[in-house]
């Protein structure tokens, strides 16, 4: 098989303040294909941003250390690669979109010129007028009429200000998109809508993807990995229909499943999971979701589980040892 | 053809602010105020001779504004209409070019403290309490006696004197900007530094530092003024708004023109930029657009 276009290796980072230490990431692996869409699934703080920041090295630079392993990108190491080149990389081949288009955009600059700005960043576009070619092309592809580009962002609505910010995130093609709860700042038709875009321009650009979601249901729809995360680690992994699918999962995962209402069936009360998630300052020893899971057992308390392989579909419980 | 189209956008962006900047009434008086101001400066040899500036005729002294002499005579008969006239340039300018100066050094040091944070913002702001320690007068005039009096030295002094308040005002409307979430999303296209502060920040960021320029503008002017009035600035014979006001209230009573005249004009030249910096800030915002 060939090299993956992203491969994280045993990622370990933790945020450093005068207080505590927070280990955020604690031993992440996953890797993920051209064209492939992986969804990085898990409650807040479970790592999931972090891990994409440590991806972009754009990690708050006091406070964020990366402590170990590696991020394989396209045959380059991004980890030890230097600041300049490094800048190379971001927007131009692998771009982010944030969580808030309401605050992500700058409210000086128009929308063209935002976009633009990319562009000349990091093509070999020089010419004006080329530069707004692209400008009017990338427009279009969101479902954008390029006329608008000399408006400001506040002269835009929610759902059309994160198509502007898609916009820039593929303006130059890029290999990996990394889109952070792209869809949570937007109401449900609206986040059907840019969902659907960003499934077709992902087609026509044959970008990969990491999308980053607390929604499952987003998963099913847009991807073809899932990667469940809970306190710095992936405790379940695989293809989504194995995940979705599968007798077996990690007790967390079921939880997650148990805490989605059903069309179907007659459910009277959903089943959340109980507790809190865990400290990352104070992270219990052996299996970390063991305070919270609903079939802890005595060597989850002391053990850390081992990751099973299940044919590529991969669960770290001590359940399935 | 899309060149021609999109060099009308940008200039048609600029006629837009220029739109919003007529429709404010007050701060057109302020333009048109200053701009008669400047002009006057510019063309002052047109208007008068210098010659009536130096000229001291003791037979004229401290006439009162008459056909001839519009602006009276002052304490050594001289036309005080031309002093006033040529003495707008020295005032202007150093005004003009002490704010140009130390705004563009404070836009430097402010905005750099407040996006490096950490050591850098430290060795720049302690630098910058340490000569807002110094009553800013005081500050300039070692700096002039240091160097020897004259229109350039003087300019430097207020300068340097100017420069912490720029720098603290601009970090401090800097700094909640550099949180923002676009900053963040520049920095994942892959911005360099300088293009993140000079392109998405201090834009951001001009309200307060127009203001700040508006105003210093005029203490600046008063300040060379009194710096002018000790000696250590512009060189009698020369005339300066500052220098003729302070020079001027030995007569107060016996020939009160002598120290309204300077006084309209230095407050015409504050207050019509006041005006102007607040109608520019309006105008270039483009949040304030409908």
């Amino acid at each position: 098989m060939s090299e993956p276009l992203l491969r994280i290796e045993d990622l370990w980072v933790r945020y450093q303040t005068e207080r505590a230490t927070n280990y955020a990431v604690n031993g992440v692996s996953l890797s993920l294909d051209k064209g492939e869409n992986l969804g990085l699934v898990g409650e807040t703080g479970a790592g999931k941003t972090t891990v994409a920041l440590s991806i972009l090295r754009l990690l708050p630079q006091k406070t964020g250390i990366v402590d170990r392993g590696s991020i394989w990108f396209d045959g380059q190491e991004l980890l030890s690669l230097s600041q300049s080149d490094m800048r190379a990389i971001r927007g131009n081949k692998i771009s982010m979109i944030f969580q808030d288009p309401m605050t992500s955009l700058n409210p000086v600059l128009t929308v063209g010129e935002q976009i633009a700005e990319v562009i000349m960043l990091h093509s070999s576009k020089t010419q004006k007028h080329e530069v707004q070619q692209r400008v009017d092309e990338i427009l279009q592809m969101v479902g954008i009429p390029a006329a608008r580009k000399q408006e400001y962002p506040h002269q835009f609505s929610g759902g059309m200000k994160q198509r502007v910010v898609i916009a820039i995130a593929i303006a130059c093609n890029p290999m990996l998109l990394i889109a952070d709860e792209p869809t949570t700042a937007l109401d449900v038709t609206i986040q059907a809508q840019v969902l659907e875009m960003m499934d077709a321009l992902k087609r026509t650009l044959q970008t990969s993807m990491l999308l980053i979601t607390h929604d499952l249901g987003i998963v099913a729809q847009m991807c073809d990995k899932v990667a469940i995360m809970y306190s710095g680690e992936i405790v379940e992994y695989g293809r989504v229909e194995d995940v979705f699918e599968a007798t077996e999962r990690h007790p967390y995962t079921q939880g997650l499943f148990g805490s989605i209402p059903s069309l179907t069936g007659n459910v009277r009360r959903l089943n959340p999971i109980g507790g809190q998630m865990t400290d990352p300052a104070n992270l219990p020893a052996g299996c970390k979701f063991h305070p919270r899971c609903p079939k802890c057992m005595e060597r989850c308390k002391t053990e850390e589980p081992a990751v099973v392989d299940r044919t590529g579909h991969r669960i770290k419980c001590h359940l399935y040892t | 053809m899309p060149l021609s189209v999109n060099e009308q956008k940008k200039t048609g962006q600029m006629r837009e602010v220029w739109h919003r900047l007529v429709r404010n009434k007050t701060a057109m008086v302020g333009l048109i105020v200053i701009s008669l101001l400047i002009l006057m400066s510019v063309f002052a040899p047109l208007i008068v001779s210098y010659d009536s500036v130096r000229e001291t005729n003791a037979e004229e002294k401290y006439q009162p504004p008459s056909a001839e002499h519009p602006f009276g005579t002052d304490d050594m008969g001289r036309d005080y209409f031309a002093r006033i006239v040529y003495g707008g340039r020295a005032s202007l300018s150093i005004g003009f070019i002490c704010v140009a100066v130390a705004m563009s050094i404070g836009l430097i040091l402010g905005a750099s403290a407040a996006y490096f944070s950490g050591a850098a913002d430290s060795i720049i702001m302690r630098i910058m309490d340490v000569l807002s320690c110094i009553p800013s007068i005081l500050l300039a005039l070692v700096i002039v006696a240091a160097l020897g009096p004259g229109l350039v030295n003087l300019i430097i002094a207020i300068t340097i004197s100017t420069v912490p308040t720029f720098t603290r005002v601009i970090r401090a409307s800097v700094l909640p900007i550099v949180g923002q979430d676009f900053i963040e999303a520049a920095r994942a296209c892959g911005t360099r530094h300088p293009r993140i502060v000079l392109r998405h920040i201090l834009p951001n960021a001009m309200g307060p530092i127009i203001v700040q320029a508006t105003m210093a503008l005029s203490q600046i002017i008063i300040a060379a003024a009194g710096l002018s009035f000790i000696g250590m600035g512009i060189q009698p014979p020369a005339p300066e708004w500052g220098a003729m006001l302070s020079n001027a209230r030995t007569y107060i009573m016996t020939s009160p023109y002598l120290i309204i005249f300077p006084g309209i004009f230095i407050v015409l030249a504050a207050l019509s930029l006041n005006l102007l910096g607040d109608g520019l800030r309006d105008a270039l915002d483009p949040r304030l657009r409908d």
